[in-house]
């Protein structure tokens, strides 16, 4: 069996928007800082550049980012989660152990990118995304 | 009994239907949705008549399975998934029979409705394009025509909803007053069964 920490799990950022998920990636590499960082794959967007969700950048996005150690797919809104599930219900579109995580974007892409860059596995990241949301502002 | 050909022609007319009322379908989504429903249906169903002229399938599952997959694919907006689970589930419904009956079918897209009440977390009387398929599969068994009559009554009935899923439940009380996009086109796609079956 090979060291674990070989393999990083992948994140996977889908908005309707290429230049959010763009920078929401940039600032998530940015804050997980130094050393190995996870693979992190943006797939914001139409094909042709509108906003909107596309099926295929978000396929070709967690092909990108698989190690073999699972992807999460964090989405922002409406058919960028729905596109997700039924990719995911699809069974034969995304790699093995692809996981839609429920978490708040911005926040969730950081604890995500930050986690699976220390070597965790796909649940620990997913945890702490999702616990992102327990983090209240005012 | 229904064939590979009548599956094919009630995407046809379902095509043809969405691109006749594109204009509408994006008028109805202006004041409560992005303004993009004609637009990203028409796309989707341009997308599985090339499909299904470029390979055709032979059984009625796999042609609803290759149609759902192009929405899917294509769309763009939340009509891409919720629409290609509809034809997808559906089709996996139908399994690989060359022909069914419209009890099966009634049967399958009935399982194709629930997939997408499950897909989006919406329930009858939510303003979606559920309004439109539950009465449609609830007639279904009686006819075709009475499943386009029902579609169509549930489309309209959601003008006085409240939205409470999608963009335009954001809108609140300002959703009210407005028919569902997506209910309507719904319910152009169960007139489209009549349409295929008078050809």
């Amino acid at each position: 069996m090979s060291d674990p920490t070989d393999k990083l799990v992948g994140i996977v950022l889908v908005s309707h928007s290429a230049a959010v998920s763009a920078s929401v990636a940039e600032l998530a590499i940015g804050l997980a800082g130094g050393g190995t960082t996870a693979p992190v794959a943006p797939a914001g967007g139409t094909v042709d550049g509108g906003l909107g969700t596309s099926a295929e950048l978000i396929a070709a996005a967690a092909a990108s980012v698989d190690r073999g150690a699972g992807i999460a797919v964090l989405t922002d809104l409406g058919s960028a989660v729905l596109t997700v599930k039924a990719l995911l219900a699809e069974g034969d579109e995304l790699p093995d152990q692809t996981r839609l995580v429920d978490a708040p974007f911005v926040e969730g892409a950081v604890a995500a990118v930050v986690t699976a860059s220390t070597g965790a596995d796909l649940a620990a990241v997913e945890a702490a995304a999702t616990e992102a949301y327990t983090y209240r502002k005012v | 009994m229904l064939d590979a050909d009548y599956f094919r022609r009630w995407m046809t007319a379902t095509a043809a239907s969405v691109d006749r009322e594109a204009q509408r379908l994006t008028e109805l989504d202006s004041p409560i949705g992005d303004a993009d429903h004609g637009k990203n249906m028409q796309r989707g169903f341009t997308a599985v008549v090339a499909a299904l002229e470029k390979e055709a399938p032979d059984t009625p599952g796999a042609i609803l399975m290759l149609a759902g997959r192009q929405l899917i694919s294509t769309v763009g907006g939340a009509s891409g998934p919720l629409y290609g689970t509809l034809l997808r589930r559906t089709g996996k419904a139908l399994g690989d029979a060359a022909e069914v009956s419209e009890e099966q079918f009634a049967d399958a897209l009935r399982t194709g409705v629930d997939a997408v009440m499950t897909l989006g977390g919406a329930a009858p009387g939510d303003k979606t394009m559920i309004d439109a398929l539950v009465p449609a599969v609830d007639a279904l068994p009686d006819s075709f025509t009475a499943a386009r009559a029902a579609a169509e009554e549930g489309a309209v009935a959601t003008t006085p909803l409240l939205a409470r899923k999608g963009r335009a439940s954001y809108l609140g009380e300002r959703s009210i007053g407005h028919q569902d996009p997506g209910a309507t086109s719904s319910a152009l796609m169960v007139a489209a069964l009549v349409e295929a079956a008078d050809e």
